[in-house]
């Protein structure tokens, strides 16, 4: 008996005709390789040692502005968050153990629910355990064999992935392309199911859709549309909606997938809908049904954030002045960035290659300026870019701060 | 439309894209040969189709690996 444990033990040597699976990453191995030989810290294996606030931590060892976290609103620390998680924490235990559909789902996922049919004012809200399993259940599922989807190029890989693990056809156009969009819409066969889908805010350059056109495009072509808004939610718009909202076309929108891990502070997915059929997706969605559903303390933050964003018009407020100030600064200093005018929270500076733009994420770092170093394949036309994104709680000293930070990096590295 | 038409216009169409100048044949592949990225695939596509005005769906692209296939592939489009 022992001996058999023992041999099973022993890895089995490759012969020369048997590939190595891992062998089809020897590239990226390489690259990653090649980076780190250049001296640079590791870009992605940071790790924040203590979090001091929704702005600061110490991140290798340094007291860190931290700048790429999607931290919008700032919603992290909040004293009644934070205090209504630990209510749960002490009085629903430490998780659920189960799927929304069997033992998953508690009183705090119905409050969660009702928060965001509240905030988004719509009939149906469905949390998913993560934003990136919304999309891949969603799109997935409702796009069937024989229909179309018709999506934006540059759009995020939970997009696509919902996209091929569905049946339907896939048809992509190009970014923000009105004309592109409706020539496809056009072409479909006649009698096809056909969903549009589009995101509010491009996380990459941090450039909104125009929706307006496009949405009324999709509806006139008899398509359903779905907007993810994950990168506006709580910030843009009157009440904080999404683009949808600013664009007016909220109620020509037939789901909106969002998530709890930015504006939102905390972790989790969700759909809103007024289809009258849409309570169905519970029992057919896969990645709703197949897999545990949040912790109760996890639900219970996002509530009460959600809930406290409605209300969050300051905030929302001081988030576009910070924005506004950080790109004219960058702009002022000679940075390229990713759109000509501010246009989200998001502001993405252009590095010319992915030496030089991670040599400056390294001279950020050490200034004390945590940003996103986002590469190809994530990157639209193969950029390399640093990725900054504001915090409502950021103050006007600390965007002062970072400009400097940017500014000596920038020259050190010899990028401006 | 007759496959040669659709031979010679698709023909056309790819001239800018191959960078190389290598002489396409049915058998030339576009990953390997023309070494077409994901974004040139993109732009290549979305000229045949206004060219055609079909769709050609991203599991149509996923069977075509050669040039021969895409000219098959379009003229059953056009003629169907």
């Amino acid at each position: 008996m022992s001996e058999g444990i023992m041999q099973a033990d022993q890895p089995p040597e490759l012969t020369g005709d048997t590939p190595d699976l891992f062998s089809k990453f020897d590239d990226t191995i390489k690259l990653r390789e090649n980076l780190l030989a250049s001296g640079v810290e590791d870009p992605f294996s940071l790790v924040m040692e203590r979090v001091l606030s929704p702005t600061r931590a110490i991140c290798n060892g340094r007291d860190t502005i931290l700048l790429g976290t999607y931290n919008y609103m700032g919603m992290t620390f909040d004293p009644d968050v934070v205090a209504a998680g630990q209510k749960a924490l002490a009085d629903f235990g430490s998780g659920t153990t189960g799927s929304r559909v069997l033992n998953g789902t508690y009183q705090g996922h119905k409050e969660c629910e009702d928060a965001l049919r509240e905030f988004y004012d719509m009939d149906h809200a469905m949390v998913f355990s993560t934003g990136y399993q919304a999309n891949l259940g969603i799109i997935s599922t409702i796009a069937g064999k024989g229909d179309y989807v018709v999506l934006d190029i540059d759009s995020h890989a939970s997009i696509w992935d919902g996209c091929a693990m569905g049946n339907a056809e896939i048809v992509p156009f190009k970014h923000n392309d009105i004309t592109a969009m409706e020539k496809r819409l056009k072409r479909i066969p006649e009698g096809a199911g056909k969903l549009v889908v589009l995101e509010g805010v491009y996380s990459m350059l941090g450039d909104i859709a125009p929706l307006k056109e496009m949405v009324k495009i999709a509806k006139d072509n008899g398509a359903m549309v779905l907007v993810d808004e994950a990168h506006s939610m709580g910030f843009i718009g009157e009440h904080g909606r999404g683009v949808v909202e600013q664009a007016g076309v909220i109620d020509d929108v037939d789901f909106i997938i969002g998530t709890f891990s930015k504006s939102v502070g905390t972790v989790g997915g969700f759909c809103v809908s007024n289809h009258p059929k849409f309570e169905i997706m519970r029992l057919v969605c896969r990645p709703y049904v197949f897999t545990a559903s949040l912790p109760p303390s996890v639900v219970a933050t996002a509530a009460t954030s959600i809930r406290k964003l409605m209300t969050a018009k300051d905030k929302r407020e001081h988030l576009w002045k910070n924005s506004q100030r950080l790109h004219s600064g960058l702009t002022q200093l000679g940075f390229k960035l990713g759109t000509d005018e501010p246009q989200s929270a998001i502001v993405a500076v252009i590095m010319p290659d992915l030496e030089k733009g991670a040599a400056m994420w390294s001279a950020l770092l050490t200034e004390g300026l945590y940003v996103n170093l986002a590469r190809p394949p994530a990157t639209p036309a193969n950029m390399t870019l640093l990725r900054c994104s504001l915090c409502a709680v950021h103050s006007d000293e600390e965007v002062e701060t970072i400009l400097g930070m940017f500014e000596r990096a920038g020259k050190a590295v010899g990028i401006i | 439309m007759d496959r040669a038409e659709v031979d010679s216009r698709i023909r056309k169409i790819i001239e800018p894209f191959n960078k190389k100048g290598i002489a396409i044949t049915e058998d030339t592949t576009f990953a390997g040969d023309l070494e077409f990225d994901s974004l040139t695939v993109m732009d290549f596509v979305a000229e045949i189709e206004d060219e055609f005005d079909i769709i050609i769906s991203m599991n149509q692209q996923a069977e075509i690996e050669k040039y021969g296939q895409l000219v098959d592939a379009v003229h059953d489009l056009v003629s169907s």
